[in-house]
């Protein structure tokens, strides 16, 4: 009798996984409509709950405000240069409108960020000859990302202010923080502190550790989820 | 001054022996307990990481995202391992077969359990009781569908996305409902002050097992 409560655990288990796409598109359906009208916030602990995750590689990230705050562009330029926050507040600034998806599954649907586009950062530094790719550093001491220089010129990839219309709060990455739209989200690298541009790809943090360094999204890390741009 | 009767010496009157301390009574083997121990601490430590990994407060606090991920991964992958080792033992092996068996008794132990009837006698139960045994059953396959899932997200490359989204779903979902399930666990032995006694030092008192377990025969009786 017991022996096959276990076996039953293991067939609902399995079940489970087998009917999971349904299972979920009417969770997150229901638990989306309760969680629209949830004060306590307690629907968002539940899975799929929706919204963002916090995620950080280090135990603690130093707080930086405009009066602290820096970020510079060097490497294969010719100008280097560093940016405070109202010196990057000064340049023209763009609002993109998409889905952020997460390595790891979880969708934001139609999030605004706002911010200055990369490409403009590094025409001002006038890129040199033999550059081939960009590294990103943040602030938080430890994480890194990288674009190729095609990819890093594409007018949707950002240093970001702004999101969803409001200052970049410190847990998503603020004040500045880089918004790649088209890629999954560990691209968006939190706390960016540092612009090298190189002559080479160098794996960031989690690429390091297994992920995609082209991570489109849909078509990398061997998912298939719907293309944010 | 007049001298009373044992003023001087002994009377002749007789104090009753004091009462014999109740004879404890062995419920489990060291092994016994050392599977459990090991393996309560592997699922604390455990249940702890997954928790920093998921709850938003938890993961600004620690961070740290990859250490804690690796110590969850194979704090979860030892969870059966204390158990599979304790299998040498025969009082572990005679123990899983007591939980493995249910009889007519846990039946009616389930029905004043779920009547809320604690009057004398209304819950019969040998050396486990009916919701004892549920629980050992029950978690013991949600920790394998746990340990499937989970290495179905660890090895990435294993199976085709769909399978891992499904993984994910029964992992999150399944996870929930252990953390509750855990926490009356937890909930029952700290009102039974004489079962921890029992987990912890191996046996019990004679009336509390009277009174809990009527239907244990203990071997030595």
């Amino acid at each position: 009798m017991g022996r096959r409560l276990v076996l039953g655990m293991l067939g609902l288990g399995a079940v489970g996984v087998a009917a999971a796409p349904v299972l979920q598109k009417g969770l997150e359906k229901g638990l989306g409509a309760v969680a629209d009208k949830d004060p306590t916030g307690l629907t968002g602990l539940l899975p799929n709950g929706g919204g963002f995750r916090y995620y950080s590689v280090v135990s603690s990230v130093p707080r930086k405000s405009a009066a602290d705050y820096g970020l510079t562009v060097d490497g294969l330029v010719e100008r280097p240069a560093t940016y405070t926050l109202d010196a990057l507040k000064a340049l023209p600034q763009t609002r993109i409108v998409r889905d952020v998806q997460c390595v790891t599954g979880w969708r934001v649907p139609e999030t605004p960020f706002e911010g200055v586009r990369l490409s403009a950062l590094l025409d001002a530094a006038g890129v040199g000859p033999g550059a081939k790719a960009i590294r990103f550093t943040c602030f938080d001491g430890a994480y890194s990302e990288s674009l190729t220089l095609e990819q890093a010129r594409r007018d949707d990839v950002l240093v970001a202010l702004r999101m969803r219309d409001e200052p970049l709060a410190h847990a998503h990455g603020g004040p500045v923080r880089l918004y790649v739209a088209p890629m999954y989200f560990y691209k968006s690298a939190k706390w960016l502190s540092g612009i090298t541009v190189t002559d080479s790809v160098r794996p960031g943090y989690w690429e390091e550790l297994g992920y995609d360094v082209d991570a489109w999204v849909g078509r990398s890390n061997g998912r298939d989820d719907a293309p944010t741009v | 001054m007049t001298s009373t009767p044992g003023w001087a010496g002994p009377t002749a009157g007789t104090t009753p022996p004091p009462s014999e301390p109740a004879p404890r009574i062995s419920r489990f083997t060291t092994a016994e307990r050392w599977v459990h121990r090991t393996t309560a601490w592997l699922v604390l430590l455990c249940v702890a990481t997954a928790a920093c990994l998921y709850v938003p407060q938890l993961a600004e606090l620690v961070g740290r995202r990859h250490l804690v991920v690796t110590v969850h991964e194979w704090s979860g992958l030892l969870i059966p391992v204390p158990l599979l080792a304790g299998l040498v033992s025969r009082a572990l092996r005679a123990d899983l077969s007591r939980l493995n068996r249910f009889g007519p008794h846990d039946r009616r132990w389930l029905v004043s359990a779920l009547r809320r009837d604690r009057t004398p006698g209304s819950r019969p139960a040998g050396k486990f009781n009916a919701g004892q045994k549920i629980y050992a059953a029950w978690i013991a396959g949600a920790v394998l569908v746990m340990l499937g899932t989970g290495l179905l997200m660890w090895f990435t490359g294993l199976t085709p996305l769909v399978w891992r989204t499904g993984a994910t779903f029964v992992h999150d979902w399944l996870a929930l409902a252990i953390g509750i399930v855990l926490a009356g666990h937890m909930a029952k032995a700290l009102a039974d002050p004489e079962a921890r006694r029992g987990m912890r030092t191996g046996s019990v008192e004679r009336p509390w097992a009277r009174s809990e377990h009527p239907l244990w025969r203990v071997p030595e009786e």
